[in-house]
């Protein structure tokens, strides 16, 4: 079906002017995959740090010998995102 | 708290650019003058507009960080100008190529609409170093949002100025003298809501990941004071460009952390 689609879709008259368009469009998209990317590698240290915070929660009610491991696995659910 | 909606929003900002997109390269017709190079204007014009909208917006922002003092107005203050200043480059490379193509040089200094966005866009290039340079979080928010009051107000007052004295080398298609084509007009449109949205959502993202890593970092802290650490054993915040969401941090999460 997307084959159809592009056959019927007119060529473009790309000429001269085509690579300057092209560099417009793709500087433009590239700035928001750059600006993502870094949200990812942000994203990504939240997570390690949560993990981080996680880790030592069940260490702590390990040791206290009181509270289950499931009370932090639901304090995870309820850190908003 | 900022992540709500962000699912909705991010899909409509992706099939309102994809519409965007497929509109200006199979639907409208070519401009007469300037043929294929006229198709930079779908992009580069919305990304201007969004821009100077986000300093403004920033500005807006700043007034009720000072009416209420509540830091989650400077936050998003901050936000807007940070956004609006990546929106800002993105706007001056893409004019430098459409102006590249169209008159063949990269930039022309006596034209006054490319030179006052430049100037724009360096005001507001010494935000961050201005929020940077001032240690106190308190003090930080205040200059910072008398700044984004300032340079707001200076926006609109640039472009009406720019406009009234213009040379008319630049082009002007939209205004009460327009007489851009209805497909044109309607891809145009459909073009600034994209870029409009894209700029929403990213700003939501990034508040979203900023709370976030407040929250986090609130959470630590509680966790390493219920052990009987000494506070001492996280950093303090640094030094930083960026405002201090701390106590929003503190207040809407500590009873919580507290409880158990």
């Amino acid at each position: 079906m997307t084959t159809a689609l592009l056959a019927e879709l007119p060529a473009l008259p790309l000429h001269e002017a085509g690579k300057y368009v092209a560099a417009a469009y793709v500087v433009l998209f590239a700035m928001v995959l750059v600006y993502v990317a870094i949200m990812a590698i942000r994203q990504s240290k939240l997570e390690r740090d949560l993990a981080e915070l996680l880790a030592r929660e069940q260490r702590l009610a390990k040791g206290a010998g009181a509270a289950p491991a499931t009370d932090a696995s639901s304090e995870r659910e309820s850190t908003p995102a | 708290m900022y992540g709500k909606g962000l699912r909705a929003l991010s899909i409509s900002t992706v099939v309102v650019m994809a519409v965007a997109l497929g509109l200006v390269f199979f639907w409208v017709p070519l401009e007469a003058d300037q043929g294929f190079l006229q198709k930079i204007f779908y992009v580069h014009v919305p990304l201007a507009i969004v821009s100077l909208c986000g300093f403004v917006a920033g500005g807006i922002f700043a007034i009720q960080h000072l009416r209420t003092r509540d830091q989650k107005w400077d936050y998003r203050s901050y936000v807007a100008i940070h956004m609006s200043l990546i929106f800002g480059l993105a706007t001056l490379i893409t004019g430098s190529i459409w102006a590249k193509g169209s008159w063949g040089h990269w930039w022309e200094w006596s034209e006054p609409t490319l030179v006052s966005f430049l100037i724009v866009f360096l005001l507001y290039a010494t935000y961050q170093p201005l929020r940077f340079a001032i240690e106190d979080p308190e003090r930080q928010s205040r200059y910072a949002s008398v700044f984004a009051i300032t340079a707001g107000a200076f926006v609109p007052l640039n472009f009406i100025a720019v406009r009234s004295s213009t040379a008319f080398v630049h082009p002007r298609v939209l205004g009460a003298t327009s007489n851009l084509p209805w497909q044109m007009s309607l891809t145009f449109l459909v073009s600034l809501l994209g870029m409009a949205l894209l700029f929403t959502t990213l700003c939501k993202y990034e508040l979203t990941v900023k709370h976030t890593r407040a929250q986090l970092r609130a959470l630590k802290r509680l966790a390493e004071r219920r052990e009987g650490k000494a506070t001492a054993s996280l950093p303090a915040r640094g030094r930083s460009a960026a405002p201090s969401l701390h106590a929003t941090a503190m207040t809407a999460h500590a009873p919580e952390v507290r409880g158990r």
